[in-house]
């Protein structure tokens, strides 16, 4: 399903290069559950951003269901990402100037999927499952933190995806509001049998995934 | 893009722009404003066109006009009673100038038209009291309106013409007016041919012309009867005008001024342009976060650029159609500004092509501004979602997709302006002029960044280093302001250098030596009087030069007749062989003059049997001579050999006579003269005075206050100046909107650092001294460089295209740069007081939302 080998990422800081990712090898099988957790600075958010292809890796090869993300171009990888992977980020990243019912049509539109009656109706179909069917029409603006959450998770599984990527996706929520995101989240990842990578400082978010990775200094302490 | 990609951006942009209008309303606002002037000007145009075409024969009154300097030859008068014959009506005027004085003692310069029959055969003039045209038999004149204001008298009332009295039986209400040098001579009276001649004004060597109107409604048979006189006509030195000849000389002299007024048009459209690159550039920086995001979910380049661009196309559109529906509006206004300078009615009426193309060029425009900006949206990695401190992409310039959009702006740059100049050098420099000035202004903008980043005053107070430290900070105003303010200085100041240069040059009271009464057709039996009523007004010595009229006969040797017979003359234009020379003779150089071959006088040996000549250096190129060649010259009858001893430069925009041929003193003593006397009198009463004396004890005499013309110029000119910069006004407003939409669009960060400059503990005072602080330097930075482009390229129009004196009016051009300052201070302080006035933690809730 995944397979990382040999991952290893470096950036510029100021003239002096910077290693983040030591040479990382990584396996997920289908519909696994797996957290990645470390300290700040450890490298967890570069690792889940190469394994989504969201950036090209300094050496070492991704390949997801078995396609290698090296072999594509940058809009390939986007076109793989719409018809295959799902995202859930720690601070919502909503489209402000689109409505909740809107913001969850965006995947399904980028990946083609379905009329356009049976999108709408997909999106008020998640929104309702995540408690927002009566929030439809409002802007992100209008929603609470949480509400914002739900809605994103309600994108993450629109254009239904195989996996799903979550950044942190109770680093911005307080206890109570972080624990129903966790129960959505898995409800939805059990019910469509999505292959879950998420980056967490939240232990009881990561002891609810089948497998903790730890990540320390660049390198896997723990493959789990 | 897939077909995917494309459906999604289309939607994207359908649904982003729900929301994002608000946002961008004023790039809007900025292209409509541009599209609104360009489309006012260029429909006026072609109203004005459009009102020439149909009104051609109601504007020259005839179908056919002769023209002459001098009464018309037996030939010509033969072949207008011939056409009198055929049933044609052929009416004869004479058009000359003279004083009138009233009872009441007051006088003022007039033109005199003496017509022998009806004229105009087509057109109505109205006159009050009403149905008086036409009845100018027995001593009776119509005049202009403003004659009787200015002579202080009404219609019945009496007015001294020459040695005639004359009695006012109308005023003419709706006179064409005529845009030439004689308008400005004075008001018109019309009064009959025998009137004239009993008047006396005409004498030997008067300032006159006569016209003869032809009706000849069959076009074929107006063309046969051109054909056919044409060698006559143009032998006798007289000239013919068609209705279609003179309209289209209207239509192409307005069309001058249309192009002129359609590039500052065009101004404002690309300030427009420039509104939406830099709203587009804030607004693509804002929906950073969003376009990550989107490339997360699977969006390709393609897709999230294009859905961008339909946002930025789609606002264009609607802003280019909005300002198409306001040009059309403000078309309807135009010919109340222009007034007195357009010589004939406008017909005002939609212009639908005009309005379409207004409309496309407004959303090309859009679209090419909107690029480069959106350019950096393709540069956005999706892990910019994940991680804010990415930056993605590569250096622009090693893009080369940057390169070909700044080509295809530098393209559609020069192809409008010279699509609105009609002139490819024109246009060519007027694009120039605006790369230059953006270029200046850019450079100045990013010199102040390098110098304040260099000499920051860290010893200030905060709010003061704060408010400095804005001027270099990330995502800062600096460019885009001071492009935006300064480019409309930059624009208004050059306008009102030229302006005030050419009245400068025009206003005669302001040149304390410089004549300003010239009496003309002084006969030499009345000299010695003449000088003596001036003597004793005038500040100086009255100035008094002879004019002896005279023509070609031949040069070296050779009959004029032969010379425009032999084709492959290249060096000799017909016109210089043909036309009636006025010489004058003299003992030295004037001050107007210079030298610039052979010698004067004193220096050249006398040749025995030939005159000495100093000729004009441009009209001796026109004629083909140069010193030591010889003209014959028909001196009213006698033949005179001459020899071109010298060439001379002349500057004639100097208010003093000014000769293609000067003689020296000795052969042309004896030749029928007549004389021009210039002097200086101080006072408006002293003017008045000298112009009733001289009228009254010679009819002949015009006496002209050089003063009261130029007031009539300067009318004119100001009427012209007030549409330029009605059309100005056009980007100096595009200008603020540009500078409202670039702040408007940085505002939201504004308010977040406002609202955490506030929770960390700062007080209303010291957020307005911030801002404060930074608009008042970005304001007068863009006031004192666009103040300075604007005078230097004011300098060089003036200088070189206008070829006048330059002043440069400092109190204006200092006014324009502070005025600039406190726009950019209002304008940045106002956005900041909205910040101001909601509670931070509202702010900061909704910019981390």
């Amino acid at each position: 399903m995944i397979s990382a080998r040999n991952l290893s990422q470096t950036y510029r800081s100021g003239s002096q290069p910077l290693t983040v990712l030591h040479a990382v090898d990584l396996d997920v099988a289908d519909g696994e559950t797996v957290a990645i957790v470390g300290p700040s600075g450890s490298g967890k958010t570069t690792l889940l951003g190469l394994l989504a292809g969201l950036d090209r890796p300094a050496t070492g090869t991704v390949s997801l269901l078995g396609t290698d993300l090296a072999g594509l171009t940058e809009d390939g990888r986007a076109g793989f990402r719409a018809r295959h992977v799902g995202f859930v980020f720690q601070t919502f990243q909503l489209i402000p100037t689109l409505s909740a019912r809107d913001n969850v049509l965006v995947p399904m539109e980028l990946a083609g999927i379905g009329t356009p009656a049976e999108r709408g109706a997909r999106a008020e179909s998640l929104l309702g499952r995540v408690g927002l069917g009566d929030r439809l029409g409002h802007y992100p603006a209008q929603l609470s933190g949480g509400e914002q959450q739900r809605v994103a998770v309600a994108r993450a599984f629109a254009n239904d995806p195989r996996i799903l990527f979550a950044d942190e996706p109770t680093g911005n929520l307080d206890a109570d509001t972080g624990a129903r995101i966790i129960e959505l989240l898995m409800g939805l990842n059990a019910e469509n049998g999505t292959t879950l990578v998420l980056v967490t400082h939240d232990l009881p978010l990561a002891e609810r995934t089948r497998r903790v990775v730890r990540i320390a200094g660049g390198r896997i302490a723990d493959a789990g | 893009m897939s077909r995917t990609g494309s459906g999604f951006a289309l939607r994207h942009a359908r649904r982003e722009l729900r929301g994002g209008v608000r946002r961008l309303g004023g790039y809007m606002v900025a292209i409509a404003l541009g599209v609104a002037a360009l489309v006012a000007i260029n429909s006026f145009r072609a109203n004005a066109v459009r009102s020439i075409a149909a009104e051609a024969r109601g504007l020259l009154g005839a179908d056919l006009r002769l023209s002459s300097n001098r009464p018309f030859p037996d030939s010509v008068s033969a072949l207008l009673d011939s056409v009198a014959r055929s049933g044609r009506r052929v009416t004869r005027v004479t058009s000359t100038i003279s004083v009138a004085v009233a009872a009441n003692g007051r006088s003022r310069l007039a033109q005199l038209r003496a017509l022998d029959g009806v004229y105009p055969f087509y057109g109505e003039r109205s006159t009050e009291p009403a149905g008086q045209w036409g009845t100018w038999q027995d001593r009776r004149a119509i005049v202009e309106p403003s004659l009787l204001e200015d002579l202080g008298v009404r219609v019945g009332d009496s007015i001294q013409l020459g040695s005639i009295r004359m009695v006012i039986a109308a005023a003419a209400t709706d006179l064409p007016a005529e845009v030439t040098f004689q308008n400005a001579l004075g008001p018109r009276i019309y009064l009959s041919s025998d009137a004239l001649a009993a008047a006396g004004v005409l004498r030997f060597g008067s300032l006159a012309r006569f016209h003869a109107y032809i009706e000849e409604p069959d076009a074929a048979a107006l063309e046969r009867l051109v054909d056919r006189n044409h060698d006559l006509l143009t032998r006798q030195q007289v000239g013919f005008d068609t209705a279609a000849d003179q309209a289209e000389d209207l239509a192409s002299a307005l069309d001058a001024m249309g192009r002129f007024l359609g590039l500052v048009g065009l101004t404002a459209l690309l300030l427009g342009g420039l509104g939406v690159a830099s709203a587009v550039n804030v607004f693509v920086r804002e929906r950073r976060d969003t376009i990550a995001v989107l490339r997360c979910l699977g969006a390709t380049s393609g897709a999230a650029f294009g859905a961008y661009l339909l946002q930025a196309l789609g606002l264009g559109l609607a802003g280019a159609a909005a300002g198409a529906l306001l040009g059309t509006g403000i078309q309807f206004l135009l010919p109340a500004v222009l007034g007195a300078a357009i010589p004939f009615p406008v017909r005002v009426a939609v212009e639908w092509r005009v309005a379409l193309t207004g409309m496309l060029l407004g959303a090309w425009v859009s679209f090419v501004f909107a690029l480069l900006p959106l350019l950096a949206v393709r540069a956005i990695t999706p892990l910019h979602a994940l991680r804010q401190d990415v930056e993605g992409g590569r250096a622009w310039w090693r893009d080369p997709w940057h390169w070909v959009v700044l080509a295809l702006l530098l393209a559609s740059l020069a192809g409008l302006s010279i699509w609105q100049a009609r002139r490819l050098p024109v246009g060519l420099a007027f694009t120039a002029a605006i790369l230059v000035g953006l270029l200046v202004l850019w450079s100045a903008a990013a010199l102040l960044t390098r110098v304040v980043r260099r000499v920051f005053p860290r010893r200030a107070s905060y709010p003061v280093r704060q408010g400095v430290a804005n001027l270099f900070r990330p995502r800062n105003q600096t460019t885009i302001v001071t492009m935006a303010v300064g480019f409309g200085v930059f624009l208004l100041a050059s306008l009102w250098v030229v302006q005030r240069s050419l009245i400068g040059w025009l206003d005669v009271e302001d040149r304390r030596s410089q004549p300003n009464v010239v009496a003309f057709d002084v006969q030499p039996d009345q000299l010695a009087d003449v000088r003596a009523r001036i003597d004793a007004r005038a500040l100086h010595t009255t100035e008094l030069t002879p004019i002896i009229t005279a023509r070609v006969q031949a040069v070296n040797g050779r009959p004029v007749a032969e010379l425009l017979a032999t084709p492959r003359q290249p060096r000799i234009e017909p016109w210089a062989l043909r036309r009636e020379y006025r010489h004058t003779y003299r003992a030295e150089l004037k001050s107007s003059e210079q030298l610039a071959a052979g010698q004067w006088w004193d220096d050249v040996d006398v040749v025995p049997g030939l005159a000495r000549v100093s000729a004009e250096h441009d009209v001796a190129r026109s004629l083909g001579v140069d010193v030591g060649d010889r003209i014959t010259w028909d001196v009213q009858g006698v033949s005179l050999e001459s020899v071109i001893t010298s060439l001379r430069r002349v500057d004639w925009a100097r208010f003093e006579t000014n000769f293609f041929f000067v003689f020296e003193p000795g052969p042309l003593d004896a030749a029928p003269a007549t004389w021009v006397a210039l002097a200086r009198v101080e006072s408006d009463s002293a003017r008045q005075g000298l112009q009733r004396d001289v009228v009254i004890a010679h009819p002949n005499v015009s006496m002209l206050d050089i003063s009261s013309v130029t007031a009539t110029l300067e009318r004119i000119i100001g009427r012209v100046a007030l549409a330029v910069r009605f059309m100005a006004l056009f980007s100096v407003v595009g200008g603020v909107v540009v500078l409202a939409a670039a702040l408007a669009a940085g505002r939201g960060a504004r308010a977040r650092e406002i609202a955490l400059l506030r929770t960390l503990g700062a007080r209303d005072r010291q957020v307005r001294r911030i801002l404060l602080t930074e608009y008042a330097a970005l304001g007068a930075l863009a006031g004192v460089t666009g103040t300075l482009l604007g005078g230097t390229a004011g300098w060089l129009l003036a200088r070189f295209l206008f070829e006048l004196p330059v002043r440069l009016p400092w109190a204006a051009l200092l006014g324009f740069a502070a005025a600039a300052c406190g726009l950019a201070v209002l304008m940045g302080t106002t956005l900041g007081r909205d910040a101001l006035r909601r509670p931070p933690l509202v702010t900061l809730r909704e910019s981390a939302g």
